[in-house]
């Protein structure tokens, strides 16, 4: 077991989320982040002050899968993300962790079977 | 209904400063435009009123009589001026008035802003706000005398040099009491609200440089001839039938127009990336429901300021609205809770709006009892017209068709059933004789015909035109990030996030 954490720009969350679904994952936890990495910001304007946002904001994906399902999930994002906006800084991570236990809590089933 | 003598006082002194058939600014051989509408129109009329030749000569010998009172009884008088006197009752509340109709723009933008995914919200707000800039500054510069000048080209629109930068109204006292600045100010304000409207039909997928040269154009060649034909006393829908086609506070100008005009624009551009699979929800449904309070608030003076004056016309306009917007929220909570199960706040707000939209035109004329009727007939129409739009897939995002378009069809034609006996009484007279609920169906079905037909092949038009020069739809790149930072350069909620 595996656990999945993708990091990608906020408007690709509907691509993705599809991508994923069609990939046979559709459980995953979202969430909004701020974060820096190698891009610089999209630059933002108030009252004619150019601000270059030093954390942007980002989307995190959380999700846990059996090994057979790392590739395939891993390939939905990163063909996904691609579609547009290629070769721009900025497009995100994937950090893939190992997964000690999963318990479901309703049944308390542990292991793979609970993912 | 204060309408009539106010403009046919005010409108006639211009007769006698420029010659009606003879236009300043265009060859008269243009004049075929309107001529043909006419045309198309003349056997509907002739067909539907029998009285038509008797009426038009009551009409204008009821403006000879009115102009010789108005120039002879001020001659008697010590003061020897042959302006009204300033009413302060009138002018205060139209001032109030005319500030709670520009309230309900930021109301729209609220009500609509909620309403759009997060990314979307500044640049949807920005669609109310951006017209209160645009239409403004046109208004000033030609709206007003297009919409409220004397004929010209055939009565397409209206045009008067005096209303160009509105510097012939400087001290003008209009017959109802009130300085002319408000009575242009409070129309500048249903010329800003109506494209704000649209909006609503195409957001988040339209380029703001488009939207804005968009409601410019369609602000000149769609709204003021519209006004015009409709509220200018020399407008041909205004003396339409015994006494006019009914629209109150603007049923037909401002909401059929724009909720027709947004479905051809919704289907000219087409839906938003991934609509009807992806889910799209509300991003703050708070936010939609302080606006459409709001909007509830600067109904009243939407309605009740339309009356012109303060007295009991204004009060009769005021009580329908409050009524029938309480009836359209109801009914609007009772249908989705037998249908679905769930009394939704978005379902109340929106039964509100079906409401008010549906008694806008008719607030002049209906009693309590008719509003109670047209408010939950209209919230029952738009609701099965919502339905209906879900099951053909069209993306008209925040329903401006649905609402608007819908719920102004129902008021202006089913408010005949509900006219109250005073008017029909001076409508017969006025058509010497008899005047019944189904010749002014006739009419009324009439003026939303051809409201319904100019708006709809003008708007077409319009984005055909102007598509050639702007993308009006925005890139795909900018609908995927969200307008507000690809137009505006901003977050909305930007504070949600640590930054």
């Amino acid at each position: 077991m595996k656990f999945i954490v993708a990091i990608i720009r906020e408007n690709q969350l509907d691509q993705v989320r599809v991508a994923l679904i069609d990939a046979g994952v559709s459980r995953i936890t979202v969430g909004n982040v701020s974060g820096h990495g190698r891009q610089t910001a999209s630059e933002e304007i108030y009252r004619g002050q150019v601000v270059v946002p030093n954390l942007t904001a980002n989307i995190r994906l959380e999700i846990a899968v059996n090994d057979d399902f790392v590739d395939k999930a891993c390939n939905a994002i990163i063909n996904a993300t691609k579609a547009n906006e290629d070769g721009l800084v900025g497009s995100g991570k994937i950090f893939i962790l190992p997964l000690e236990e999963v318990i479901r809590l309703r049944t308390g089933e542990r292991g793979s079977s609970a993912i | 209904m204060n309408y009539e003598p106010r403009k046919t006082i005010t409108k006639s002194k211009f007769y006698s400063v420029f010659n009606r058939h003879e236009s300043i600014f265009y060859p008269y051989s243009i004049n075929f435009y309107t001529f043909y509408i006419a045309l198309a129109f003349y056997p509907v009329n002739f067909a539907l009123q029998l009285n038509y030749q008797t009426t038009r000569m009551k009409i204008s010998l009821r403006c000879t009589l009115l102009l010789c009172a108005l120039t002879l009884l001020p001659a008697s008088s010590v003061l020897a001026s042959d302006a009204p006197v300033l009413d302060t009752g009138a002018t205060a509340w139209m001032l109030t008035s005319t500030a709670f109709v520009l309230l309900m723009v930021p109301g729209l933008a609220m009500f609509y802003g909620g309403l759009v995914r997060s990314k979307n919200v500044l640049g949807t707000m920005m669609h109310s706000f951006s017209a209160m800039g645009v239409m403004t500054v046109l208004w000033v510069v030609c709206g007003y005398s297009m919409a409220f000048g004397p004929n010209v080209l055939g009565g397409w629109f209206g045009w008067s040099s005096d209303y160009f930068m509105l510097s012939g109204i400087d001290e003008t006292i209009m017959a109802g009491g009130i300085p002319e600045y408000i009575f242009s100010m409070f129309q500048a304000k249903f010329a800003i609200i109506t494209p704000a409207l649209i909006a609503g039909a195409f957001a988040e997928r339209v380029s703001f440089k488009g939207y804005c040269f968009f409601i410019a154009l369609w602000g000149m060649l769609i709204y003021n001839p519209l006004c015009h034909w409709v509220w200018a006393s020399d407008g041909f829908l205004f003396n339409l039938g015994a006494r006019g086609a009914i629209d109150f506070a603007g049923g037909t100008v401002v909401h059929i127009s724009a909720g027709v005009s947004g479905l051809v624009a919704a289907l000219f551009l087409g839906g938003r990336k991934g609509h009807t699979h992806l889910q799209m929800r509300p991003n703050n449904l708070v936010m939609t429901l302080t606006g459409a309070g709001l909007l509830w608030v600067g109904w009243f003076g939407f309605n009740a300021g339309s009356s012109l004056s303060s007295g009991l016309s204004s009060a009769q306009a005021l009580t329908v609205t409050q009524i029938a917007a309480a009836a359209g929220a109801m009914a609007w909570v009772i249908i989705e809770g037998i249908h679905r199960g769930k009394a939704t706040a978005l379902g109340f707000a929106s039964g509100i709006l079906a409401g008010l939209v549906a008694i806008t035109p008719a607030a002049g004329v209906v009693k309590p009892g008719g509003a109670l009727i047209l408010g939950a007939l209209a919230t029952v129409i738009c609701y099965l017209a919502i339905v209906m739009k879900n099951k053909l897939g069209y993306d008209d995002t925040l329903d401006a068709f649905g609402i608007h378009g819908i719920g102004g069809i129902v008021g202006a034609i089913f408010l005949v059933f509900f006219i109250r006996d005073s008017w029909m009484t001076e409508a017969a007279t006025l058509a010497g004789g008899s005047w019944t609920v189904w010749q002014q169906l006739g009419v009324q079905a009439t003026a939303v015909l051809i409201a319904v037909g100019y708006a709809a092949l003008g708007t077409w038009i319009i984005l055909f035109v102007l598509n050639k020069f702007i993308k009006i739809r925005s890139t795909d790149e900018a609908e995927m990030r969200g307008l507000d930072n690809h137009y505006h350069g901003e977050r909305g909620y930007g504070m949600i996030n640590p930054h």
